[in-house]
């Protein structure tokens, strides 16, 4: 656009250039004439542009509604189908096969303990190997296959997970259908996404930074503690939960391993009221998970029970909103804190 | 890179053997592990309910299907098995080879239900003929239109909905009207989920359907049963919990079942308990949950030979239409 307007302009210099023999009169209305005439050709290419911004921009919101309005549709089917399970019972009742009687009791504790198991393997795994990666593997082609790997190690169908963990955890490490199984399993599953989001958390920090460090005599252990993990916690954070909020709703993998549908009694508690306050019996127990109740409701002939799945739907969605509403204020926290 | 996968591999395999150790204590608890069909289970979980309330014993009902299901029981991992179909000369070598006997239990019945559209006003009845028509492979890409059913049918689309290949319905289905388990047409909407059965039913005239009973029950007004004529000459009957108990609904009213590990049913009180409990209130809470409870004469029969233990199944591993349950428990020795 910039070089079509120039050569219009040097096209009037020209046509100026033309007629400064003629008197000055003559000339005077004409470069005015054309001056107008260039003025209106520049406002209708204004116009012109405007225009595309606005059809774009209308565009752009289209395509944004589509997203946000199926979303919203969806969630406002599952809260108006669910709203009489809305309550304390519907969360502290066992399932039952009266529909009105049943509960997502073991359905919430279940997922509540896989995901611990998950956060507590995934996090540590995926922050070590990010670091690694970034910070003291030697760049090449070794490093760049890894990186590839891992990646496409986030593309891959969960169910393939589901086969792997049957295979590894439940017959090969004799773990059996158990929360542990299953946390492994998912932490299997965000271990990418973990990764991924850590390097790209730390390839943020500038390298700037790091050579301070290095300049004043901080061992590189030392960098990494004081500098490269504390500024890259919020985008680190983000990944984590980000892939938390995955695997809550993951059932695919899960049934694979064998989780129960009916289960009418709680795991072990983890705390415990003699010493050592803690057992560790609840890894071994059976469970089941919200995605899988909710699928089994779904897949009853009693309506009633639909009722009761669009209920856990709702609750589903609105805690993976709170999930990634929180990783966004923490991000917006830690980022405030962070001063280069 | 080497050396930290092994250093991983090895911190996994010590937890593996802690917990290990820590499951070999929690075994003391006791809980009856129940997996299989997703037809019987609503059963099961009644009675799983009702029995933890009464004896404070744990039980755990999950959902692999009736072929996953036989996987985990003839491996010892579950103590009863819920099963739509009777178990089949496979998984009975499976069961063999890992030493796992079990006994085979009717619990109730279930009454294979066709149905089509609300609004389709053509259909009175359909003879086994018929469906076989509709369903046997060689009608894949041939038998399109209700016309090619019977000439006294208009020339609507036949759209046909059914169970997907892994689940028991879909083979009794098959061998009750094909005449051999898994024999079917392939061009039909396929789902292991019933309801999708029920959605793609409701909104197509010219569609029809099979699937259990129950699903009928709780969808008539979107749905209309049609009544089975068995062979030439017969009545046309229509499915219903009366129909099906007393034998008249044939050929697709099946017993459903479920397998008893034997070992588990001898040295396990709470198991042995269970099954006991299961066959006591099964009258009441099959009904409950929308199935067919055989007659009382023959819950008698089922219980006495639950008390004898007597291991084996009354198949010999190959499906059959239509037989009587006491028939069926005679059979075994």
């Amino acid at each position: 656009m910039h070089v079509k307007n120039s050569a219009r302009i040097t096209k009037v210099n020209a046509k100026q250039n033309e007629i400064s023999h003629h008197p000055m009169t003559e000339l005077a209305k004409k470069s005015q004439a054309s001056v107008l005439e260039n003025l209106d050709s520049v406002r209708a290419m204004i116009k012109r542009h405007k225009r595309n911004d606005i059809l774009f921009s209308i565009i752009g919101l289209i395509a944004l509604m589509i997203g946000l309005l199926t979303l919203c549709t969806l969630f406002i089917d599952l809260v108006m189908d669910g709203y009489p399970r809305f309550n304390m019972d519907f969360l502290s009742n066992f399932p039952s096969r009266r529909a009105a009687k049943a509960g997502l009791l073991s359905a919430w504790v279940g997922s509540l303990l896989v995901m611990t198991v998950t956060f507590l393997t995934a996090v540590p795994m995926g922050v070590a190997a990010g670091l690694y990666l970034e910070e003291y593997a030697k760049k090449g082609w070794f490093s760049d296959l890894i990186e590839i790997n891992v990646s496409n190690l986030a593309g891959v169908p969960s169910i393939v997970y589901g086969l792997l963990a049957l295979g590894l955890f439940v017959y090969g490490l004799g773990l059996g259908q158990s929360i542990l199984t299953a946390g492994l399993t998912l932490g299997l599953l965000i271990l990418p996404i973990v990764i991924v989001s850590t390097r790209e958390s730390i390839r943020a920090i500038p390298i700037a930074i790091r050579e301070a460090a290095y300049a004043v005599g901080a061992t590189k252990w030392q960098v990494v503690k004081d500098h490269v993990l504390k500024y890259s916690q919020g985008g680190i954070l983000t990944g984590v939960i980000i892939g938390m909020a995955r695997a809550l709703g993951e059932t695919a993998p899960v049934i694979t391993i064998g989780a129960l549908t009916f289960i009418a009694f709680l795991p072990p508690s983890p705390l415990t009221e003699a010493a050592p306050f803690i057992n560790f019996d609840w890894l071994t127990s059976g469970f089941t998970v919200l995605p899988i109740q909710m699928f089994n409701w779904l897949s009853r002939p009693d309506h009633a029970f639909h009722i009761n799945a669009a209920a856990t739907g709702a609750i589903i969605i609105v805690v993976t909103l709170l999930m990634n509403g929180t990783a966004i204020y923490l991000r917006y926290q830690i980022r405030k804190n962070i001063k280069w | 890179m080497q050396t930290k996968f092994v250093q991983v591999l090895t911190v996994a395999a010590v937890l593996a053997a802690t917990f290990n150790i820590q499951s070999a204590s929690a075994a003391a608890d006791k809980i009856i592990k129940i997996d299989g069909s997703s037809t019987v289970y609503p059963i099961t979980e009644a009675v799983a309910e009702e029995y933890q309330i009464a004896t404070k014993v744990k039980v755990t009902v999950g959902i692999s299907g009736t072929g996953g299901g036989f996987k985990k029981f003839c491996r010892g991992e579950t103590d009863v098995q819920n099963a739509s179909r009777p178990i089949l000369k496979k998984e009975m070598e499976a069961c063999k080879e890992a030493g796992v006997q079990f006994i085979e239990l009717p619990v109730a019945y279930d009454g294979l239900t066709v149905v089509v559209n609300k609004n389709n006003d053509f259909v009175k009845s359909l003879s086994v003929e018929e469906l076989k028509k509709m369903w046997e492979p060689a009608a894949q890409g041939k038998v399109k239109s209700w016309k090619q059913i019977n000439p006294a049918f208009p020339d609507t689309p036949l759209k046909l909905f059914g169970a997907g290949s892994d689940s028991g319905t879909f083979d009794y289905f098959t061998e009750a009207i094909v005449g051999k388990a898994k024999s079917s047409r392939g061009d039909y909407t396929a789902s292991e989920d019933d309801n999708v059965v029920v959605q793609g039913v409701a909104s197509d005239k010219g569609s029809l359907g099979y699937f259990g009973f129950a699903y009928y029950e709780e969808n008539q007004d979107k749905l209309k049963a049609i009544p089975i004529v068995a062979k030439k000459g017969a009545p046309a009957v229509l499915p219903s919990v009366e129909t099906v108990k007393n034998g008249t609904y044939q050929p697709l009213a099946r017993p459903i079942f479920i397998y008893v590990n034997a070992s588990s049913a001898a040295f396990k009180p709470e198991v042995k308990a269970f099954i006991d409990f299961y066959l006591a209130n099964a009258p009441e809470l099959v009904k409950e949950v929308k199935y067919i409870p055989l007659p009382a004469n023959e819950y008698a029969a089922v219980t006495k030979h639950f008390k004898s233990l007597k291991p084996g199944t009354g198949f010999d591993g190959t499906p059959e239409i239509g037989v009587k349950i006491e028939e069926l428990l005679a059979r075994i020795k």
